[in-house]
């Protein structure tokens, strides 16, 4: 069972679990999803996607498609301007606007199977399908390459024949499928290795993995013939929407709408854009509003899913445990375009640890894959498992507990990170004492049963938030602000109201505006919203109370800096301001007229200091060494939360990211065929964790208030996917002796290395 | 819009002749759940859909004699509410409630499960160790055929044009009999089999004295292993004969490498659930009952 | 050709609709009567976003075609509720956060009423199992589980 109810003995509403605020909507179906918004008159849109991995457009010719009855518009690449070769935010990640233009539409070549070529708007859903197969494309079929290595190679197929890579030493001669070098280095790594008594060098490889929503993208366009455009959508970013279909379309962004639905699920995968500057396209040259989703198939082949990757580390230690050296070598896919998570993928790799000496290399490296996108900490589940892993290694090598080991090394306030920035107040020591001390460490391990641990970090993010807070006529309060709530944010976010004006919960309304409602918001990403928009809504309340003392001021007639608030109303600051009855909010609401009209606050700022979150994780799970199926039978998440405002929803951050990281440890992979195409793509051959899986997953919420936030809020949602894999790998080389470099741990691959450490055996 | 016609058929007759008019466009449509999934994949696109549900004989479960008649349409999940079924071949209904979710279960058919003619059909190893007759109409005549010889390969089987599955018939039991049957799939719910292996054995004493192994998703068909059947006959099911039937099983394989499975892992698998399988079989023969998850 | 036309129940309201002979249920419960509440995870059966009961019986509307609803009785997420009373999964959902994002949230609960109403003491096992046709990426099950097995105790205890 999880944590018990923590009442924060700090706050009055901060730490309780109220019902959250969009609770009755989405349990009786009323909550509205992007697919489930109509237009009247809509016209439903489908893509055209490359049945090829590489090949040259020779010719496209959509007149036959164009001439069918009930057929409206047809797009291709010709419809959407050319970009320039600019570096624009992506979410988390960095996207070059030339790039993403070609990822929507593909323009002179298609880069990877699913990439859209057309686009048509019909009547209905059956004659746009009949209507994309009568567009006949001409392709120039070429080589193509799907795995890193090989993309390295220099002999290998190239996908942007100018692509030099940026960052290399010495500077590259020519061009390869390499988009860029990083390096992060700290002290002297060669120094280090030579006075360590232990050094542990493997490599390791993982494979690309999807976010898993189980809302497939969908969005509505309409445009008017003045020009200016609605938008519905399921997005991580509203605003990023609107930004990014204004420069693909040439448009203003003031003649952009967007209006996110409720979101399906998005794990950073709804950060980017792909139907959307479609359908706005479809519904300007058809003059109709356009409908889109996509298939389940759509979404695998086509949307960015994250990076595999090739991991090479190396650590070296002193007897006593102490890592005196560590590198760490990361080959990233980016998928068709250049911009995988190989920098924070690097960043995090060592996060963890207090180390002298650190080198770090990391490539980005394009393939004929789908361009990859955020998922979850994007990138440091791949790097962690590496050398989380390879910690693991050193503890057995050493013969020392794994958290002991990790605690003789553990990054504190004032460690230098290998990339430059100095750790403030931070909670991994505390995170991993936590572990150690909880319930399910100090059980010991169940007969069949072994034990693996591992660890992680990610930086958390604050970014660009507003928010504003109005009374309503009767002195409740609604509280709006313009990110996507993917987990019960809502919630939090009346949490810290209600904690801040003194007034009950349910007194206030948050909802999500509209882009033009609510000034800018940077994206549902980073773990940012209850920090960063967070922070937004406390200081669009201070705005508010500092209106409401006002208007109390001029109701008793003495100057504001004579009012206080506390408890939800104002009062005399002192008996030198005079003798006044309280007033509370719907007193001050009712009398708001006399008093300067409307009474609103609003913030909007730019959000520094995101607390840095840690998280360790315990796993005890069997194999069967017939068949190499693995059973995991307990697990616990702990991490430092900050404080958790609506624990459920942060026990429930930890438990589906733990979930989620089993799955990329065991079973989730892309498989690609021959001719380059994907061959799972679909919820039964693409194997996310089922509920019979698993077990429940316990969660330990350490609080080490973050100084920077006034409610020493930091980021959790994606510190959880990171420390899984390893524990998961760590507990299997536990329980069978046989350490796995490769993920996932499938049953064949898995049953495949218990039979070659076993050779007798496998003879029998 | 569409050219495709929908009928419900209310006699078995009327189906064959449905679907002999439907001129080999024509689709049966018992749970959907394979029809559905393809028709929506692009794979079929039948000119006339033919529900069968409506046919009592379809979709019905009868007793004669401890044989058993299940009717073709009947959804897996009445099969699992059928107390005296699952007494009798608790193997088969253990196998026939493994395909697919609970959803799935509401909806999916043995006989549409053996239609599908998919290697790895769950019911159908788990069938064909049972002995289980599949009856079958045409427009004219009835005639039936082993479960083993129904498929000819992979999404093909060997019916006539114009011919529908009606039912599959069990055999009564002797004493002292139990089936099994195990699948192995990566998660523990929602996958393909990578390997099905289905057991029935008769007991006398300690002696096996007849079985059946019926093995899936390692061949082009569901395999009827009689070498390993002959291996534990008369045994004890002791290691050497348990030893035996699990190489037959391996031997028998001629699986193919692909994203559920590789061959080295589906040949290996093959034997380990031979094992497996029997032991649970054997344990219910001699009135020891094991129940799955 | 002429659409077919069928007369069906939902929600324990007769419902008529037109229909094509290759439609699914969850097309026209989604498109055609407004009832968005089943959801379209991947329509090939394997995700139970679009759980419903036909005649009692749990299916995924996306393996269902529209024609088949002909004299059934069909119930979708919008009956849950009686009136503007939640029916007790409804409730302990939201009180136990068995919810994140809330798109597989429909089917969830139509599927563990479809359990607790055959079996109201399920083991977590059996719940587990059962719900297994119904994918949650957001929640890694836990808190789903417990609400489930809450009810269960509070249904037995009102049995007694």
């Amino acid at each position: 069972m999880s944590n018990p109810p923590t009442n924060n003995p700090k706050y009055k509403w901060i730490g309780t679990r109220p019902d959250r605020p969009d609770g009755a909507d989405k349990v009786t179906g009323r909550a509205r999803f992007a697919a489930d918004f109509n237009l009247a008159g809509q016209l439903i849109g489908k893509v055209l996607r490359s049945p090829h991995a590489h090949a040259r457009i020779k010719s496209i010719d959509t007149s036959k498609a164009e001439a069918l009855a009930g057929v409206k518009a047809v797009v291709t690449s010709r419809d959407f301007p050319e970009q320039p070769d600019v570096i624009v935010p992506a979410g988390e990640m960095q996207v070059n606007l030339r790039d993403v233009t070609r990822n929507i539409m593909a323009r002179e070549k298609v880069l990877y199977e699913g990439h859209a070529v057309a686009a048509v708007a019909a009547t209905n859903e059956a004659i746009a399908k009949q209507a994309l197969a009568l567009i006949k494309v001409n392709y120039e079929v070429l080589p193509h390459v799907i795995d890193v290595a090989a993309a390295m190679k220099p002999n290998a197929p190239l996908l942007h024949e100018h692509l030099m890579t940026e960052g290399a030493k010495p500077a590259a001669a020519r061009p390869s499928n390499i988009a860029k070098r990083i390096e992060f280095a700290k002290g002297d790594t060669a120094a280090g290795f030579a006075k360590a008594d232990v050094v542990i060098e493997r490599d390791y490889t993982t494979q690309a993995v999807h976010q898993g929503y189980i809302e497939p993208h969908a969005t509505l366009a309409s445009a008017s013939e003045d020009g200016q455009v609605q938008i519905w959508s399921t997005t991580q970013g509203h605003f990023q929407v609107r930004g990014f279909c204004a420069r693909l379309l040439n448009m203003e962004t003031s003649q952009i709408r967007v209006t996110p639905s409720e979101i399906g699920g998005g794990f950073g995968g709804k950060t980017v854009v792909y139907l959307e500057p479609l359908a706005v396209r479809l519904s300007q040259k058809s003059g109709k509003p356009v409908k889109m989703t996509m298939s389940r198939d759509d979404v695998f082949r086509a949307s960015g899913p994250a990076p595999g990757a090739d991991v090479h580390v190396k650590i070296g230690a002193m007897k006593d445990g102490r890592i005196v050296a560590a590198e760490c070598t990361v080959a990233m896919q980016a998928g068709a375009f250049p911009g995988s998570p190989v920098g924070p993928a690097c960043m995090c790799s060592y996060a963890c640890y207090d180390i002298d000496n650190v080198f770090i290399v990391g490539y980005d490296v394009v393939s004929n894959r789908p361009k990859v996108a955020a998922y979850r900490a994007p990138g440091a589940p791949i790097s962690s498992f590496a050398v989380e892993s390879t910690i693991d290694l050193l503890a057995q090598q050493l013969k020392m507990d794994p958290i002991d080991l990790r605690l003789k090394n553990a990054a504190a306030k004032g460690t230098k990170t290998a990339y430059g920035v100095t750790f403030g107040t931070i909670g991994m020591v505390e995170t991993l004492e936590a572990a150690k001390n909880s319930p399910h460490y100090k059980t010991p391990v169940k007969p069949g049963f072994a034990r693996g641990v591992a660890a992680g970090f990610w930086f958390n993010v604050g970014a660009d938030s507003s928010a504003a807070a109005h009374v309503g006529e009767d002195g409740t309060v609604t509280v709006i602000s313009g990110n996507p709530d993917i987990g019960g944010s809502r919630a939090s976010l009346a949490l810290m109201a209600a904690e801040e004006l003194g007034i009950d919960y349910d007194k206030i309304r948050p909802v999500i505006a509209d882009t033009a409602s609510i000034g800018f918001n940077f994206v549902t990403g980073g773990s940012r919203v209850t920090f960063a928009t967070g922070l937004a809504v406390v200081n669009s309340v201070r705005d508010l109370i500092r209106d409401l003392k006002g208007r109390a001021a001029k109701t008793w007639g003495v100057d504001p800096e004579g009012v206080i608030w506390e408890n939800g109303m104002a009062k005399p600051a002192g008996s030198n301001v005079g003798t006044f009855e309280p007033l509370t909010i719907a007193q001050l609401a009712a009398t708001a007229g006399k008093t300067g009209g409307p009474i609103n606050g609003h913030a909007q700022l730019n959000v520094t200091g995101a607390g840095p979150g840690f998280g360790v994780h315990i796993c005890d799970l069997a194999v069967d060494a017939d068949t190499g199926i693995v059973t995991v039978g307990r697990y616990t998440a702990a991490q430092d939360v900050g404080t958790a405002i609506h624990p459920s929803y942060v026990e429930g951050q930890l438990q589906g990211g733990a979930v989620q990281g089993i799955g990329w440890a065991l079973n989730e992979e892309y498989i690609y065929n021959a001719q380059g195409r994907l061959a799972n793509p679909g919820f039964l051959d693409y194997r996310i964790p089922v509920a019979s899986d698993l077990p429940m997953i316990e969660t330990v919420l350490v609080e080490v208030p973050n100084p920077t936030h006034p409610y020493g809020v930091r980021g959790v949602g994606e510190v959880p996917i990171i420390p899984p894999l390893a524990a998961v790998a760590n507990a299997v080389a536990r329980s069978t002796g046989i350490r796995m470099y490769d993920l996932p741990l499938s049953p064949p691959k898995l049953s495949a290395a218990l039979d070659a450490a076993r050779p007798l055996m496998a003879a029998e | 819009m569409t050219d495709i016609l929908y009928k419900v058929a209310k006699t078995v007759r009327e189906a064959a002749s449905l679907m002999a008019a439907a001129k080999g466009k024509g689709r049966i449509l018992a749970g959907g759940t394979d029809l559905l999934v393809q028709m929506k994949a692009g794979m079929v696109a039948p000119g006339t859909i033919i529900d069968v549900k409506k046919i009592p004989e379809m979709v019905s479960i009868t007793e004669t004699k401890g044989s058993y008649r299940i009717g073709a349409a009947t959804p897996a999940a009445v099969i699992g509410e059928h107390k005296k079924l699952k007494k009798a071949w608790p193997g088969v209904v253990e196998a026939i409630n493994l395909i697919g979710s609970t959803q799935v279960q509401g909806r999916a058919s043995a006989g549409g499960n053996l239609c599908n003619a998919s290697p790895a059909a769950d019911s159908v190893p788990a069938l064909v160790a049972a002995g289980a007759i599949v009856t079958i109409q045409g427009p004219k005549t009835r005639r039936t055929v082993p479960v083993e010889k129904f498929t000819s390969g992979p999404g093909k089987t060997t019916l006539k044009a114009g011919e529908i599955v009606v039912s599959l018939t069990l055999p009564a039991r002797p004493k002292a009999s139990g089936d099994a049957y195990l699948r192995l799939i990566p998660r523990t719910e929602m996958d393909i089999a990578v390997v099905g292996v289905g057991v029935s054995l008769t007991m006398k004493g300690d002696t096996c004295v007849s079985a059946r192994v019926g093995l899936g998703a390692v061949a082009p068909t569901v395999l009827l292993v009689e070498a390993a059947a002959k291996a534990l006959t008369g045994s004890k099911l002791d290691a050497t004969a348990l030893d035996a039937a699990a190489n037959a099983c391996s031997a028998a394989c001629r699986p193919i490498d692909d994203k559920r499975g590789t061959i080295r892992y589906r040949t290996k698998i093959a034997g380990v659930l031979l094992r497996r399988a029997t032991a649970i079989a054997a344990d219910r023969a001699r009135g020891i009952s094991k129940q799955g998850h | 050709m002429a659409k077919i036309h069928v007369e069906t129940t939902i929600n324990g309201a007769p419902t008529e609709f037109l229909c094509e002979a290759n439609q699914t249920l969850l097309d026209v419960l989604r498109d055609q009567l407004g009832l968005t509440g089943s959801k379209e995870g991947c329509g090939s059966g394997d995700c139970g976003a679009c759980s419903v009961t036909v005649d009692g019986r749990l299916v995924c509307s996306c393996l269902v075609l529209a024609p088949e609803a002909q004299g059934a009785k069909v119930e979708t997420i919008e009956g849950m509720a009686q009136g503007d009373k939640l029916h007790p999964l409804q409730k302990k959902f939201v009180e136990m956060a068995a919810l994140q994002c809330g798109i597989c949230t429909p089917g969830f609960l139509i599927a563990s009423r479809a359990l607790l109403e055959r079996n109201n003491n399920p083991t977590e096992t059996e719940i587990r199992y059962w719900l297994a046709g119904n994918l949650c990426r957001c929640t890694g099950y836990d808190k789903i589980i417990h609400a489930v097995m809450e009810v269960a105790a509070e249904m037995r205890e009102s049995a007694k």
